[in-house]
């Protein structure tokens, strides 16, 4: 086991290495090697998910090992292990068949680009990064990694820094994202101030013996949540996901739908006992994803990028699992079904953005209004598209259905028991509804009716082999992934919340039985009732245009302009926090060049006139000392020479003096004794 | 009138007195060391009458005689050596005009 | 005997100092070191007389047969014999007043100093002391004397070093051109 996780995250690394330093020299530019590694991790991924869900079979299975990295100050020990349990594994087996699926795909889509081989090192650092912050078994190894995989989101959405358009993008997802980090860490910091552990299962303990409880776990909790926003692209903070489309799609199919958006998600199942330990952060999960989920879905009806439309999507879509998350708190199946729903987007949402790769790839624009009728000419692509929208839809048979009936199950369970979050439910329910229409009006505009831009129309054709073939593996795990009740019996055994925390007591209180099944069948057939009511509207406007979309726009006029202007969210943050970070950025500088230049600016004479009393002192104090030392041996010296004639007879003449002296001397003391 | 060791003493100081007389005024570096062998010789004397004289003295002043005596066999050659090679270096041995190390 | 004794005493102290004093104001150089001679001479006759035969044989052989060569050989190799030199002399005032008040001073010390002479010194004269004093050399004195034997041995390499001289360039050069020529 422990081997195991050691390999999935060396293959990466090594071919990270490799890729980056000697990428350009390598054969095919070494799109083999990174390929090749996700492809090992893969395989060792695939081993650990079979060992640990099938013979195991355990729902409290943990496998632990950690290792001693360094002690910091104040005798904290820093530590890196392995947290392996069901939803690692299951998280592990995401990760990898999306990312190399995409690794597959960009050997074609990205075949003849400029720095291909950086692109390939940059999947494998983000690869790495990924598998890492799923392995990972404290809190400060996932900062590191959550902070890694932000930095290769930030290299492969600015793939093409030539683009003004990318650079921004880039540089906006990375401080859009920094604004959630920035509160993780400070969450973070909160439990080890007052836990003094990083250890996943230590603070999990600690948390449910109650160590630290009532305002700091609830103010931790939405620390720790606040780089789950930034990082899935929550409301507030989401509006980094639709712009982070500029790099190439296979990019934004593997972080920016399937694998890091999802890491936030990851994150909140992962410490699920410290937000359960607070029915307050459930809520607030639960309120903040069930708005970007309805709103997302709202923007996501007027746009034209086919790219964006999923962009927005993928929002909506994480809104859900988030809510899920947040109910879960107090409904028991909820936790699973947001997990599930993680699992089941990743593969759909994947296959939906690589078939719009498939065909920006063929026809060279993003905008759907000049697309149209392309069935015909790229049929896998189409096919697959459209098994990827009934999935995302919640058609029966498909994935999207399993999990998404059963967040909206939970939802109205909670709804039912809690009559004021009955509106959590609702807006859900709509937002199924709205998914479904959006997303038939891609396909229909995209794949139907008559092509709108003939000269394109003309040009498209179906895309190679390595691209289609990553189509037909995800397409297939979309259906797959859809005999989801079944899926959802035996991870609604093997995944459940970690440790059951104060609210989660009182979820399980409450009980599986009472109202469940009412909620299951409710929520079944309600969700389905939207579903087609989304797709047959969808349909007449866009298929059969027996309902004019030109009058539909006039009707709705302001609501249309709030769905296509994105609800003004940019605007409204260019004109507070941006204008704000500018003006404060003009009062900065003149403080800069008044107060802090100006004291640079002092310590110049100040030095001036220090050094040259220094000087003075050295010239006329030290300098006089050393001088009036030689000219006292000078003096000494001059003296001296008086008595040196460098005449040997006259020192001996000398001599015999001071002897004829000293015997004088002696012969009168001579006669002063005797 | 019996000599006494106060007669060798006298003879002693007057030949030493010679020798000092002859280092201090001769500009001459050969006979400089002839005055040196005359003081060497002075002391010798002074050895050998206070071995004579005294009591207790068995043969010691002799032999330090004959120390004084390999001694001075020595300076001479080192001494003959330093006066040819300053003559090599300044062609003459008027010892006065040597003091190149005076400054 | 003591008569006699005296007598010897007077005429040799006579001649030592007279060679002295000739060595010391004599012009000539080479009459001045055959005055020294005369001076070692007398010397030695007065060592034996005070009873150190060996002393006084001594004294003939290293003096006379050594010292004196060697003082003979620098006044050739120098030539510096005499004549050409104006002032052979320096100080020569000051040094005899000094000296006279030396001598002035130091005589008194002679004869004041209560010496504790023996009672009956002639004894001794008539013995042989060479045994004794070669046997005292190797044993009592036996380091003293092998230091001086050392001494002897620097002093004769040192002196040949010393008085060798570093060899003129100009030589080396056409020694080198000989052996290439050859």
């Amino acid at each position: 086991m422990e081997t195991l996780a050691w390999l999935i995250l060396a293959f990466p690394i090594i071919a990270l290495v490799i890729q980056y330093f000697f990428g350009k020299k390598l054969p095919r530019q070494g799109d083999w090697l990174s390929t090749g590694a996700i492809g090992l991790s893969l395989i060792c991924s695939f081993i650990l998910f079979i060992k640990v869900i099938f013979i195991e079979g355990d729902p409290n299975y943990l496998f632990q090992v950690s290792y001693p990295w360094f002690t910091g100050g104040g005798g904290l020990d820093f530590t890196f292990g392995f947290h392996i349990d069901n939803l690692t594994a299951v998280m592990l087996m995401v990760v990898t068949i999306v990312s190399f699926v995409v690794h597959l795909y960009s050997i074609g889509y990205m075949h003849g680009e400029q720095f291909y081989d950086s692109f390939f090192a940059y999947l494998s650092l983000f690869s790495f990064s990924m598998l890492l912050l799923v392995l990972c078994d404290n809190l400060f190894v996932l900062y590191i990694s959550w902070e890694l995989v932000g930095v290769s989101s930030y290299l492969l959405i600015g793939f093409y820094f030539w683009k003004d358009s990318a650079a921004d993008a880039c540089k906006k997802a990375f401080i859009t994202t920094r604004v959630g980090d920035v509160f993780m860490f400070l969450g973070i910091m909160t439990l080890v101030l007052y836990l003094g552990k990083f250890n996943y299962t230590e603070i999990f303990e600690a948390v449910s013996h109650g160590e630290i409880s009532g305002w700091v776990i609830t103010v931790a909790g939405i620390c720790l949540f606040g780089g789950a926003v930034g990082k899935s692209a929550q409301f507030p903070l989401h509006v980094w996901l639709p712009d982070a489309m500029e790099g190439p799609t296979p990019v934004s199919a593997l972080i920016h739908a399937a694998t890091m958006v999802a890491a936030g998600v990851y994150m909140v199942g992962r410490l699920f006992p410290i937000f359960s330990s607070s029915p307050e952060t459930m809520l607030v999960i639960a309120y903040i994803g069930l708005i970007t989920a309805f709103f997302a879905s709202l923007i996501a009806i007027t746009q034209t990028d086919i790219k964006r439309i999923l962009a927005y999507s993928t929002l909506s879509q994480l809104g859900y699992m988030i809510t899920a998350l947040g109910v879960g708190g107090f409904v028991v199946g909820a936790y699973t079904a947001g997990l599930y729903h993680l699992m089941t987007h990743a593969f759909f949402k994947a296959l939906l953005f690589l078939c719009s790769g498939s065909v920006i790839h063929a026809v060279h624009t993003n905008e759907i209004t000049s697309m149209g009728g392309l069935r015909k000419k790229m049929p896998i692509t189409a096919i697959t598209m459209i098994i990827g929208t009934l999935a995302i839809s919640g058609v029966p048979f498909f994935s999207g259905f399993g999990s998404k009936d059963a967040i909206l199950a939970g939802a109205l369970q909670f709804g039912l028991e809690h009559p004021q979050h009955f509106p959590i439910f609702l807006g859900l329910l709509i937002g199924a509804g709205i998914t479904a229409f959006y997303m038939f009006r891609l396909i229909f505009l995209t794949f139907f009716g008559e092509p709108r831009d003939q000269e394109k129309f003309d040009h498209a054709h179906e895309s190679p082999v390595t691209m289609t073939i990553p189509l037909i593996i995800l397409a297939l795990l979309s259906i797959i992934g859809g005999w989801g009740l079944y899926g959802a019996l035996w991870l609604n055994a093997l995944i459940v919340p970690p440790v059951i925390g104060e609210a989660a007591h009182e979820a399980a209180a409450h009980g599986a039985g009472h109202g469940s099944a009412l909620a299951h069948y409710g929520a079944m057939v309600l969700s389905l009732l939207v579903a087609f009511g989304g797709i047959v509207f969808s349909y007449m406007v866009y298929y059969k245009r027996s309902i004019s979309v030109e009058m539909l726009t006039k009707k709705m006029g302001p609501l249309y302009q709030l769905s296509y202007n994105k609800f003004w969210v940019d605007e409204f943050y260019e004109k507070t926090v941006i204008a704000f970070v500018m003006k404060s950025r003009m009062v900065l500088r003149a403080f800069d060049n008044t107060v802090i230049d100006g004291a640079v600016n002092i310590t110049a004479p100040i030095t001036r006139g220090t050094a040259m009393i220094s000087g003075a002192v050295d010239k006329y104090i030290v300098d006089g000392l050393v001088n009036l030392l030689a000219i006292v041996v000078q003096a000494i010296g001059a003296v001296s020479t008086l008595f040196q004639s460098g005449v040997i007879q006259n020192y001996l003449l000398k001599a015999a003096c001071a002897i004829g002296a000293l015997l004088l001397i002696h012969n009168v003391i001579m006669r002063v004794l005797y | 009138m019996a000599v006494t060791l106060e007669h060798y003493l006298v003879v002693s100081i007057t030949l030493f007195s010679l020798g000092l007389f002859i280092v201090m005024t001769r500009r001459n570096g050969i006979r400089m060391l002839m005055g040196v062998e005359l003081i060497l010789n002075s002391a010798n004397l002074n050895l050998i009458a206070f071995n004579r004289y005294l009591p207790g003295m068995d043969v010691s002043g002799n032999i330090f005689a004959v120390f004084v005596i390999i001694l001075a066999a020595a300076e001479a050659a080192v001494a003959l050596a330093i006066v040819l090679a300053i003559f090599q270096q300044f062609s003459t041995i008027q010892l006065d005009e040597i003091s190149s190390m005076k400054h | 005997m003591d008569a006699l004794h005296s007598i010897i005493f007077y005429i040799l102290a006579a001649i030592v100092l007279a060679s002295a004093a000739f060595t010391a104001f004599s012009s000539n150089l080479v009459h001045a070191a055959f005055s020294l001679l005369f001076t070692f001479f007398g010397l030695a006759c007065l060592y034996i007389q005070l009873g150190a035969d060996f002393v006084g044989v001594s004294q003939v052989v290293v003096y006379v047969g050594g010292i004196l060569v060697l003082l003979l050989f620098g006044v050739m190799f120098t030539g510096s014999i005499a004549g050409g030199i104006t002032r052979q002399t320096l100080q020569t005032k000051w040094s005899a007043l000094v000296l006279v008040v030396l001598m002035a001073v130091m005589l008194p010390i002679v004869y004041v100093t209560p010496w504790g002479v023996m009672d009956a010194p002639q004894d001794k004269a008539l013995t042989s002391n060479v045994e004794l004093i070669g046997k005292l050399l190797l044993t009592d004195y036996l380091l003293p004397f092998e230091i001086a034997s050392l001494l002897l041995l620097v002093a004769l390499i040192g002196a040949v070093v010393i008085a060798r001289g570093e060899p003129k360039v100009q030589d080396k050069v056409e020694d080198k051109n000989e052996t290439a020529a050859v």
